[in-house]
């Protein structure tokens, strides 16, 4: 590196570039937490979509599944479950689990009640209303 | 050793390294699991493998990154650490907290596993990599905390170098934003918004000045190359990489239902993290090039010069690949996330962590500077096996990414998921083969330690370079 740009001028871009890039940051964060309410469908974040997400987490769903694309690529993506295979099927699939066929990806039995079921059902139902940028591409998630 | 206190960081790299092994293998059974669907069903089912996989993968860093600080703050704050003793505990501490936890996973249902250690009193547990109780969320606060002490006190009280200055904010930063795993709310857009700020600011943030200062060390013990020249070069690559990373966070903000602003933010930062992952590259080579010493360890070097590429590949390349949002749009949560990702955690992380171990080890042995020839050829080979086998990993990957992308995202009849995946099934076969290659590289560089001996040549015999300043 040539002589003029030295130690110390080294140092203060990443001092100031770094506390700039926080505070930018910090400003984006403020203003995406103030446009939230008008797109993450918050007026419809019930106590039981609550108990959904959290039936969702006490099962590792994201392990296997992607939900908005996070999560594991091993099986189908479930932010649109609900739009592309409707509530009655989702249900009998939770309860036909495993399929034992031979060779094929397996999802275990999670033994839910029925209102743990209906609750995981209206918190895919609520996530599928989140507005993310007409993600994904298509139906098939 | 220079300093009887380093000796604390042996039993951090062992535990690293067996623990690397134990992600291997359930590398292993994942993978073949796309393709057998029912291997080892329902006794390890895929999510269970996965979670071990990926937790065993940050455990081991994280022992890599302590032991690396124990081995390198004594000598660059150039006093002993204040507590050794200390450190020792606290590497038990660590271990049976892992090993507890991965035990878990194992061998209870998962939401028995939350109920046992009573997540429904503070929810933390379910969500991608976060998958660990609450209660071991609470223990790695306790550790970070001690080991905070340990070091920061040791360089409070010694030599503030640029190098042990930048790895200890690193550590901080680490153990800081740690703490947003404990937030989760009943929002999953806030959730996921807030998620990433561990996540992404550790690997695409702090972690890269962890990152740097140990291959900046490295360096300037293997080169003999001038500390103010590596620090000056090590400042420049850490504010290229928080300058680019910080706002590229917002790379993860573009379908979450976050605003749509983020995509031009996310793009634009984000299309510049290859920068500070390139001039590693640089840096590494150029210092190499202009060594004043041939050091004895020349698989250290190796392992330096190779991560400083395959960090620059895997984050950087694969990082840029799919970072654009308009690309993004059809790869997000596919194989090329997966591609992306195996190879800039083995490439930047894996790989350094390594590096440290390579130089470090033969010394904390007592074997002397280097093992001798035979031990390092074997590690070499461990090096070239393991790190091809890990570039086609990630190529069959790739290929897998694109044609599912094709397939389910892009074409004009989409097709489902289960029947796109079918369709890839031959590269998912190829990657498996490729993991079994990685496994061999593996056991040839856990075996390159059994046959060590100390090495015949003088140490540090002078270079052809002539050394103006020793």
């Amino acid at each position: 590196m040539s002589g003029r740009f030295s130690q110390t001028t080294a140092r203060n871009v990443f001092y100031g570039g770094s506390a700039f890039f926080i505070l930018l940051l910090l400003a984006l964060t403020f203003d995406t937490s103030r446009a939230l309410p008008e797109r993450d469908n918050r007026h419809n974040l019930t106590e039981q979509v609550a108990l959904g997400k959290s039936v969702w987490e006490r099962n590792n769903c994201i392990g296997c599944h992607t939900l908005m694309g996070e999560g594991a690529y091993f099986a189908p993506e479930l932010g649109n479950v609900y739009e592309r295979r409707g509530p009655d099927f989702i249900k009998a699939w939770m309860k036909a689990m495993p399929t034992n066929a031979p060779g094929r990806r397996q999802m275990p039995q999670f033994n839910l009640g029925e209102e743990e079921l209906d609750a995981l059902i209206e918190f895919l139902k609520w996530t599928n209303a989140i507005d993310d940028e007409n993600w994904p591409p298509n139906i098939q998630g | 050793m220079q300093y009887q206190s380093q000796a604390v960081a042996k039993p951090y790299f062992i535990t690293a390294i067996a623990l690397f092994g134990g992600q291997i293998l359930f590398g292993l059974v994942l993978g073949l699991q796309y393709v057998v669907g029912d291997f080892l069903f329902p006794a390890i089912p895929f999510n269970v493998a996965r979670m071990v996989h990926t937790n065993l993968l940050v455990v081991w860093l994280l022992f890599g990154f302590m032991g690396a600080a124990y081995y390198l703050v004594p000598e660059e704050a150039e006093r002993e650490l204040v507590s050794p003793k200390l450190a020792i505990l606290n590497f038990w501490v660590f271990l049976i907290a892992g090993v507890l936890t991965i035990l878990g996973y194992l061998l209870v249902p998962y939401a028995k596993l939350a109920e046992m250690t009573g997540n429904h009193l503070l929810p933390t547990m379910g969500r991608e990599f976060l998958e660990q109780p609450t209660i071991t969320k609470i223990g790695i606060v306790i550790v970070a905390l001690v080991f905070l002490y340990n070091i920061g006190f040791t360089i409070l009280k010694g030599r503030k170098t640029v190098i042990n200055t930048i790895l200890l904010l690193g550590l901080v930063g680490l153990a800081g934003l740690w703490l947003f795993s404990f937030y989760n709310p009943d929002n999953l857009v806030l959730d996921k918004f807030y998620w990433w700020w561990v996540v992404h600011l550790w690997v695409e943030g702090v972690w890269e000045l962890i990152l740097g200062s140990i291959l900046a060390f490295v360096l300037i013990k293997v080169t003999g190359v001038d500390r103010e020249v590596i620090d000056k070069w090590l400042y420049v690559i850490i504010a290229a990489a928080l300058i680019t990373g910080i706002i590229g966070t917002g790379h993860h903000y573009y379908w979450i239902g976050t605003p749509g602003y983020w995509q031009w933010w996310g793009s634009v930062f984000s299309a510049m993290e290859p920068i500070p992952f390139f001039m590693m590259t640089i840096f590494a080579f150029n210092m190499v090039n202009r060594r004043r010493r041939s050091h004895p360890n020349r698989a250290a070097t190796l392992w330096a010069l190779g991560c400083a590429v395959m960090g620059f590949l895997g984050a950087g390349v694969w990082g840029f690949l799919h970072t654009l949002a308009p690309v993004n749009y059809y790869t997000h949560g596919t194989q090329i996330t997966a591609a992306h990702g195996h190879m800039a955690f083995y490439g930047a992380y894996a790989m350094i962590v390594i590096t440290i171990i390579s130089y470090a080890m033969p010394v904390l042995r007592g074997i002397g500077d280097a093992n001798d020839n035979r031990s390092q050829v074997v590690e070499m080979w461990g090096f070239w096996l393991m790190t091809v086998a890990m570039v086609f990993i990630t190529l069959f990957l790739t290929g897998a990414g694109i044609l599912q992308v094709w397939l389910q995202r892009a074409a004009d009849d989409p097709l489902p998921f289960m029947v796109a995946q079918e369709k890839v099934a031959i590269f998912y076969w190829l990657r498996e083969v490729a993991g079994l290659v990685f496994l061999v590289g593996f056991v040839l560089y856990v075996a390159s330690f059994f046959i060590a001996r100390p090495a015949r040549v003088a140490e540090g015999a002078p270079d052809a370079v002539p050394s103006p300043a020793g």
